[in-house]
């Protein structure tokens, strides 16, 4: 849990040393004016990995990168680029691991085939327990 | 001296422990064997020597015995008495003295009171949970020893972070330990069951409630870290998919699952190699989410514990217990019948279809944790969050939401749809009506909109068992059902109605200014410098106001913390019935105004609510159930004596009297 | 049921104990490398960080001379650890480019005059996109760039005395 996250982080405190004075990009604390836009940036960061952060989308950090990050993205976002080309554009230069939305490749097909797996298990499961004649 | 005599009390518990477990084994072998007498009072010795332990490290922490390197590094004279208790348990040593301390105490619980299970049963049960026991105290023993004693005594400990004095990080962990703990004892119960082939609906009645008991803290420290991550982390979050996270959430869904289809052993006497294999799998699991948060292995940067020699020795203990008790599982499981197979419309079909989709998403969590991590043994990083899990899972939730919906109306052994007819209109109607209402007013995601769809005849279902009952007559039972159902309906109807209507409004405000969202008006009066013991920290001032409603005042804060440096933002937040305004304060721009971060969220905090409501129904369960067993046993006894005492007149061997 | 299906939980959880231990005997690094390696250097266009210096723009590094890319601050502790390595590796005749992220030009001056200058020039990534651009995460890190302004290299974290030889094997290497 998030509780034990924090134990974690204060036993192994990191030095706030490294930390830059400048302030944040223009656009990591401010929406933009589209409604529609700005709703498309979101749901793209809440996918988006933090990198010096683990385990945190860019959408709720506080990481002066993440902030750099929130700011391509939704100056991106309002030059009119697709979502999903820049997703493809941070993958191209951090690998499948700055995306929480693995997409197909040869790394991640388990995670697609497994749950396909799963679901045929479940049925045959249940099609060897239940179907019968009620009661005995 | 105090140490020394914890550290002697652990080796005697360990050695009785031992004792447990050789008796109960012999006991399968031979009925006379001596040793098997031993095995109950040895269960409950050693549930005694632990809690000894225990108790003389809360005391060495109480005093604080600057000797003991447990208390130098984890404690302090000056802190105050509650986080000197919780200190004990709030490192690795300590806590998994608890963990040992509750299981040996569960353990000697066991064998003191249950008398239902045939006794070669019972002595298996024991064996196992003395073997587990085992495996704990070596752990203990011979790599983390609590009581370790420092060559030197320190001059002061080192534990006054201020960061870790919080009421609720220090009764957390303990609540997951007490869910862990009565998973073990499932654990043992199923591998006496399966190791005497009394796989048998008392096997399920016995373990039921250890089994509700664990779910019942397993919820609340899921609920309690939900709510602690969206108040704490600052951005509105209350479930990341976070590896540490879904460690505590694949134990509930096994516990959950384990909990119905005991039901149906219970009830009906099937799905018994299933029960076994969910009381194996739902420990399991619980020890898997262990050694991933402590090996370090998965969340590198939350360094708890690492330390690879814990890490393997975890490692090992999993492989000793749950390889060995899937190896009886593979040996034994064919010569257990399954029992009888289920009508498809009835309560067992219904239960049988929910436990194979809690199973099912079990394994997409599972997959969805582990697989970054298979992926690097490859050479490949990858990342698996929300996208992944919310969808995936989806599959399986949804069809067991509706399941969920309609099986407590239906009757066991075989029902037809028919009967049911009425309430299942009514509930399409609703959920129609509120789909159409929905999609016309907004224009939402699938999943949110599922789960709004889903939610709202969810909890009219939920109260449908008591419709026609007199509601004084109502089993508790039965309402720990309801009131769980209900509790998962509003739980759902939060987490939707939050993903789907959140206002997020972030803005650099200047003092004076005012921001809407949401049909609120915040204004930053000031800011303000605060101080703390060992922190300082900027303080909003905000004036917020509903509509034309009473303005409210909060005040969000940046810490800064120096010992050990560290930034936190406190947020702030007013909760109204329909939802919380939640407020943080972030830095200042260069042209002097401040970042505001501003949410709405409509009923966020009914997600908690839910989860509170899904304990409670499991405690009004385990009350129900063993209040139930209780009377049961003093009918029995009653019973039994009536019949000692007409034998006596009769003047025959009262003998006669136990085998009737 | 078939009996072999019984032994399928234990083949999967002999799976998991099989992938546990053999990620326990790994050692953990916790940096993200960038995949930019063999790629060109994205176009861009810094202006100075510091008086005195140039900026740094893609054309700088298309003269068919090799040279390394330093990711820095002046914020940044591992940076002053490194310094007199880059200082070593300037001595030994290596062009070093940095570039100085979220930077301002006093405190990047203040840096220089305190740990000395081993750069010919250093372009200011005020957003970190330049940093992003090439896939780098963190300060500091150096890349090593061919003559014709491909990414050959990256080396994370401060570079120690050990990584000196390294990277000069690596600009001989581009050099070829």
């Amino acid at each position: 849990m998030k509780a034990l996250i924090a134990l974690f982080l204060a036993v192994a405190a990191v030095p706030l040393a490294a930390q830059d004075s400048m302030p944040p990009a223009p656009y990591a604390y401010r929406q933009l004016d589209d409604p529609a836009q700005e709703a498309a940036a979101q749901a793209l960061m809440e996918t988006l990995r933090c990198l010096k952060c683990q385990s945190q989308s860019i959408a709720d950090s506080d990481a002066p990168m993440a902030g750099d990050m929130r700011h391509q993205v939704r100056t991106r976002i309002a030059a009119g680029e697709e979502p999903e080309a820049i997703r493809a554009w941070l993958v191209e230069r951090y690998g499948d691991y700055v995306s929480y939305a693995p997409q197909i490749s040869p790394v991640t097909w388990p995670l697609f085939a497994v749950p396909l797996l799963i679901l045929i298990v479940a049925a045959l499961i249940l099609r060897r327990r239940i179907g019968g004649k009620g009661g005995e | 001296m105090i140490p020394e005599l914890g550290l002697a009390a652990l080796w005697l518990a360990a050695a009785l422990a031992a004792l447990q477990l050789a008796g109960g084994v012999l006991a399968q072998r031979d009925h006379a064997a001596d040793l098997a007498a031993t095995v109950r009072p040895a269960a409950i010795m050693q549930g005694l020597l632990a809690l000894f332990a225990f108790l003389m490290l809360l005391r060495s922490f109480v005093v604080t015995d600057l000797s003991v390197k447990l208390v130098a590094d984890n404690s302090h004279s000056m802190k105050p008495l509650i986080f000197k208790l919780a200190g004990a348990w709030g490192n690795h040593e300590g806590s998994m003295l608890l963990w040992v301390t509750v299981m040996s105490l569960a353990g000697g619980l066991i064998a003191l009171i249950e008398r239902r299970l045939p006794e070669r049963t019972m002595q298996a049960t024991l064996a196992a949970q003395g073997f587990v026991a085992l495996g704990f105290y070596a752990f203990l023993l011979l790599s983390s020893n609590p009581f370790e004693r420092l060559p030197v005594p320190a001059v002061e400990g080192l534990g006054l972070n201020p960061l870790l004095q919080d009421i609720g990080l220090a009764f957390h962990p303990p609540t997951l330990y007490f869910g862990y703990v009565g998973l073990s004892v499932a654990f043992s119960f199923a591998v006496g069951a399966l190791l005497t082939r009394q796989v048998t609906p008392e096997f399920a009645r016995v373990m039921r409630p250890w089994v509700l008991g664990a779910w019942v803290f397993l919820t609340l420290g899921i609920t309690a870290g939900s709510y602690w991550a969206y108040y704490e982390l600052g951005w509105g979050g209350w479930w990341f998919w976070d590896p540490v996270e879904n460690a505590s959430l694949m134990p509930w869904l096994a516990a959950t699952a384990l909990l119905h289809s005991a039901s149906v052993l219970a009830a009906r006497d099937a799905l018994r190699s299933w029960t076994i294999m969910l009381g194996v799998v739902a420990f399991s699991m619980s020890m898997v989410g262990t050694f991933l948060v402590r090996s370090g292995i998965l969340t590198s940067v939350h360094a708890f514990a690492v330390d690879p020699e814990r890490g393997s020795f975890i490692l090992a203990l999993l492989a000793l217990y749950i390889g060995g008790a899937l190896l009886l599982f593979a040996l034994r499981a064919g010569t257990i019948s399954e029992g009888q197979r289920f009508a498809m419309v009835s309560r067992e079909g219904a239960l049988v279809f929910n436990n194979v989709m809690l199973s099912a998403t079990l394994g997409i969590v599972l997959l969805g944790t582990l697989y970054p991590l298979l992926a690097e043994a490859f050479g490949a990083r990858v990342s698996v969050g929300p996208p992944y899990f919310n969808p995936v899972s989806a599959i399986f939730v949804v069809p067991m939401l509706i399941v969920m919906t309609l099986g407590p109306l239906l009757r066991w052994r075989h029902d037809n749809i028919d009967r049911i007819r009425l309430p299942l209109a009514i509930l399409v109607a609703v959920a129609v009506s509120l789909a159409l209402l929905v999609g016309l007013l907004a224009s939402i995601g699938l999943l949110p909109m599922l789960g709004l769809v889903l939610s709202l005849p969810l909890a009219i279902a939920a109260f449908l068992p008591l419709v026609g009952r007199r509601l004084t007559r109502v089993p508790l039972a039965s309402w720990g059902m309801v009131i769980a159902h209900f509790g998962v309906a509003v739980a759902l109807f939060g987490m939707a109605s939050e993903s789907a209507f959140t206002r997020e409004r972030l803005a650099a405000v200047a003092i004076g200014g005012t921001e809407r969202v949401a049909g609120w008006q915040v204004t930053l009066e000031g800011i303000d410098a605060v101080a703390g013991p060992n922190w300082t920290a900027l303080e909003a001032r905000i004036l917020a106001q509903r509509g034309a409603g009473e303005p409210v005042r909060i005040t969000p804060q940046a810490r800064n913390f120096w010992t050990p440096p560290q930034q936190t933002t406190e947020s702030a937040q007013i909760t109204r019935w329909d939802g919380q305004l939640y407020a943080v304060i972030g830095d200042q721009t260069s042209d002097g105004r401040w970042q505001l971060r501003l949410w709405w969220k409509p009923f966020v905090t009914f997600i908690w609510y839910g989860g509170v409501l899904i304990a409670l129904g499991g405690v009004l369960a385990i009350v129900g159930r063993v209040s139930g067993d209780l009377k049961r046993r003093r009918a029995t006894r009653r019973g039994a004596t009536r019949r000692k005492e007409r034998v006596g007149l009769r003047g025959e061997p009262s003998a006669a009297g136990d085998t009737a | 049921m078939k009996r072999w299906t019984l032994w399928l939980p234990l083949g999967l959880f002999a799976f998991f104990l099989g992938l546990a231990a053999y990620q326990l005997t790994q050692p953990k690094d916790e940096f993200v490398p960038s995949t930019m390696i063999g790629k060109p250097l994205p176009r861009f266009d810094l202006r100075a960080a510091a008086d005195g210096l140039p900026g740094v723009k893609t054309a700088d590094f298309t003269d068919g001379k090799p040279r390394l890319l330093n990711i820095w601050a002046s914020w940044c502790l591992p940076c002053i650890a490194e310094a007199p390595h880059l200082a070593s590796l300037r001595e030994q005749g290596v062009e070093i480019v940095g570039i100085a992220i979220r930077d301002r030009p006093e405190d990047v001056a203040r840096f220089l005059a305190t740990h000395g200058n081993p750069y010919m020039r250093i372009g200011a990534d005020d957003l970190s996109e330049v940093q992003l651009a090439i896939g780098s995460s963190g300060v500091p890190e150096t890349f090593v760039i061919d003559g014709e302004g491909r990414i050959l290299h990256q080396h994370i974290g401060d570079v120690r005395a050990a990584d000196v030889p390294e990277l000069i094997g690596k600009l001989q290497e581009a050099g070829q």
